[in-house]
């Protein structure tokens, strides 16, 4: 229980320094901020091995840093450093760290699904027990590689969990106006396996059907289509304003923040004294500005590198 | 005797090859399983008898899927080849092609790699009309991260397959529908035939005709039909990506003249990159402007005649190599390099 706080203290204060050390001009790029999301990718990863694949989205941050990606090589990349996880050429749409299992981040909507399958489907070809997570939103559930994928891995019984993070909003538009089921979860039956809708921002709830799914997935059972509510707190990108969201919606949702709430019914339920999570946090703090102070002082790439890693070997023009 | 072998036996047998030599090796696709028919064209037909359905994977007709299913798998050790049936289907995979496995090893700053084939047919000639018969390839020449081999004989069908599939990197493998069933000599068992190295097919001194695919057949005969009127160098290019042009110039360079032929449509064609890069480093050296020809600028017809005259003609090319033929003795001085 107390691990699934630890993901969620670093998730929430890194999202909130990149957030400021963005506002103050020391980054530039686009932010998609994972705010409000953050008991998702903690709870499912403390089921998770170093072995197990996740492939992730641009809203993907807190997905990396959930499955172990180092925060300073975070850092790194989205200042597009060559100390970065991908020597800078990636960014913060496309982090990728195989050592921890973060196998890809897409900027495509819908596009993680396709290629989760692939991991799952090698995997169970070499006979080992490695499960793969497909992060994506609600409006990826509406993408037709969503419907090929979901087929396909049923078909195929693969080791794949999807993970729908429903925030309620597709881009700008409501999920209810975009999106002609009123429980993506039920899609899940068109293709024969479960599907459970789970309050994602409930780490415990979250924790027990992610367990279930996962150990179907180990166990050869199959996929499973989990949809998590949740909400994001600073819009699409950041910088959006809130003019598309009924006055008043965000500060409801803000009541339900997981992060405030977890951490409550863990004192209050005597699970941890608050002398230890401050303890935690205030390490959390430390690291990331460590991280910070990596990445400004790492080196930008040389140019020569747009030569490499186009193909195997160097391009040349 | 020499053996002959068309270039579906010839896929085949390199399928077949790599798959004994390598466990890694995998086939997914529409039908690709025998008991689906191996491959609308058979090409596929007899592997998951001889390795097992885990390796032969028969799919939904899903092409973004397959394509993925193909990239996930790479990642992790695997050697996939996948087929999308027909290269105008490859428009439904594109997301997956070009935005994840062209670009994923640089994006992952060489952390991950896809060693794919994408193996697709395509082809006009065969009344298959506008969506069935395009060819594709200078899109994804385009596409930095991708390699596109058309083979033109059934022998290097097989070797060039070997070197796909054993490619670090993805690779767009297109054979030509039309030509699948034409025999040619059978190729030397477990031979590769290196990817992005061109072939000179026929030694020349008056003009250098570089072509890939099918087309290659037809202009050797040419170049027989006109021995004696027009001395034709013919480069195979076996590749479209890596372009060969090193071996192109050489060639260009000695005959100061070259006519670029492909049944892709002319209009932003391979034929532009190849004759633009010619003009650039040889412009001095030519007797005359780099022709180019391809398909018209339209959809792919139905009706016959309509179909025909839309794909560039062995006439055409005679025309353009006739254009560039060196005055010998007895014979009238020609214009060179003009050309409609």
């Amino acid at each position: 229980m107390l691990d699934i706080f630890t993901k969620m203290s670093l998730l929430k204060q890194n999202d909130e320094r990149m957030r400021a050390v963005i506002k103050s001009g020391r980054l530039v790029m686009p932010y998609y901020s994972v705010r409000g999301q953050e008991a998702i990718p903690s709870a499912i990863s403390a089921l998770l091995k170093p072995t197990d694949f996740i492939c992730t989205i641009y809203r993907g941050t807190h997905d990396s840093l959930a499955k172990g990606c180092p925060v300073d090589k975070l850092w790194a990349e989205l200042a597009g450093r060559v100390t970065g996880t991908c020597k800078g050429k990636g960014g913060p749409m496309h982090i990728t760290h195989p050592e921890s299992g973060v196998m890809i981040t897409t900027g495509i909507v819908g596009s993680t699904m396709p290629i989760a399958n692939g991991l799952a489907w090698g995997s169970k070809m070499k006979g080992n027990d490695a499960v793969t997570i497909a992060y994506f939103g609600d409006g990826a559930s509406n993408i037709g590689a969503f419907h090929e994928s979901l087929n396909l891995a049923s078909l195929w019984k693969l080791p794949v969990i999807f993970v729908c993070v429903n925030n309620g909003y597709a881009e700008h538009t409501k999920t209810e106006n975009c999106t002609a089921i009123d429980e993506i979860a039920r899609r899940a039956d068109s293709y024969s396996m479960p599907g459970v809708r789970v309050n994602g921002n409930d780490p415990l709830e979250l924790y027990a059907v992610a367990q279930e799914a996962i150990e179907r997935a180990r166990t050869g059972g199959g996929p499973t289509l989990i949809e998590a509510m949740t909400f994001r707190f600073f819009g699409h990108v950041f910088g959006d304003d809130d003019k598309y969201m009924d006055p008043g919606e965000k500060a409801e949702h803000e009541k339900n923040d997981p992060y405030p709430k977890y951490r409550n019914w863990l004192l209050d339920n005597g699970h941890a004294v608050e002398g230890e999570l401050v303890a935690i946090e205030a390490a959390h703090a430390k690291e990331i500005e460590a991280a910070l102070k990596f990445a400004l002082d790492s080196p930008f790439p040389e140019t020569s590198e747009i030569r490499h890693d186009v193909y195997a070997y160097e391009v040349i023009e | 005797m020499t053996e002959m072998m068309n270039m579906v036996k010839a896929v085949n047998l390199a399928l077949y090859d790599a798959m004994e030599a390598d466990d890694t090796v995998v086939v997914l696709g529409e039908d690709v399983a025998d008991k689906e028919g191996g491959g609308v064209c058979g090409i596929t037909a007899g592997l998951s008898a001889k390795f097992g359905a885990a390796r032969v994977k028969s799919t939904p007709i899903s092409e973004q899927a397959i394509v993925g299913a193909a990239i996930g798998a790479a990642m992790i050790g695997f050697k996939p080849v996948a087929e999308i049936m027909l290269m105008n289907f490859c428009t439904v995979a594109s997301d997956m092609i070009v935005n994840h496995a062209a670009k994923l090893r640089f994006m992952s700053g060489g952390q991950t790699s896809v060693p794919i084939v994408i193996r697709t047919m395509t082809g006009a000639g065969v009344s298959n009309g506008g969506q069935h018969s395009d060819y594709l390839e200078q899109w994804f020449a385009h596409t930095a991260g991708l390699k596109v081999v058309i083979p033109s004989t059934p022998a290097d069908a097989y070797g060039l397959m070997l070197s796909a599939i054993n490619d670090p990197d993805p690779v767009i493998f297109i054979e030509t529908l039309p030509a699948l069933f034409t025999p040619g000599p059978a190729p030397e068992r477990h031979k590769m035939i290196p990817i992005g190295k061109a072939n000179v097919v026929r030694t020349g001194r008056d003009v250098t005709v570089i072509a890939y695919g099918r087309i290659v057949q037809g202009i050797a005969g040419l170049a027989e039909k006109l021995k004696g009127e027009v001395d034709i160098e013919l480069i195979d290019l076996r590749s479209v990506s890596p372009l060969d042009l090193d071996t192109v110039l050489a060639s260009v360079a000695k005959t100061g003249a070259a006519v670029v032929v492909h049944e892709a449509v002319k209009a932003f064609g391979p034929g532009g990159e190849i004759s633009s890069a010619i003009h650039e480093r040889l412009f001095s050296k030519l007797r005359g402007p780099v022709i180019r020809i391809g398909a018209k600028f339209a959809p792919v017809p139905f009706s016959k005649p309509l179909e025909t005259a839309s794909l560039p003609s062995l006439d055409e090319v005679e025309k353009a190599v006739r254009s560039f033929a060196r005055a010998t003795p007895g014979m009238a001085p020609l214009t060179a390099g003009v050309s409609d």
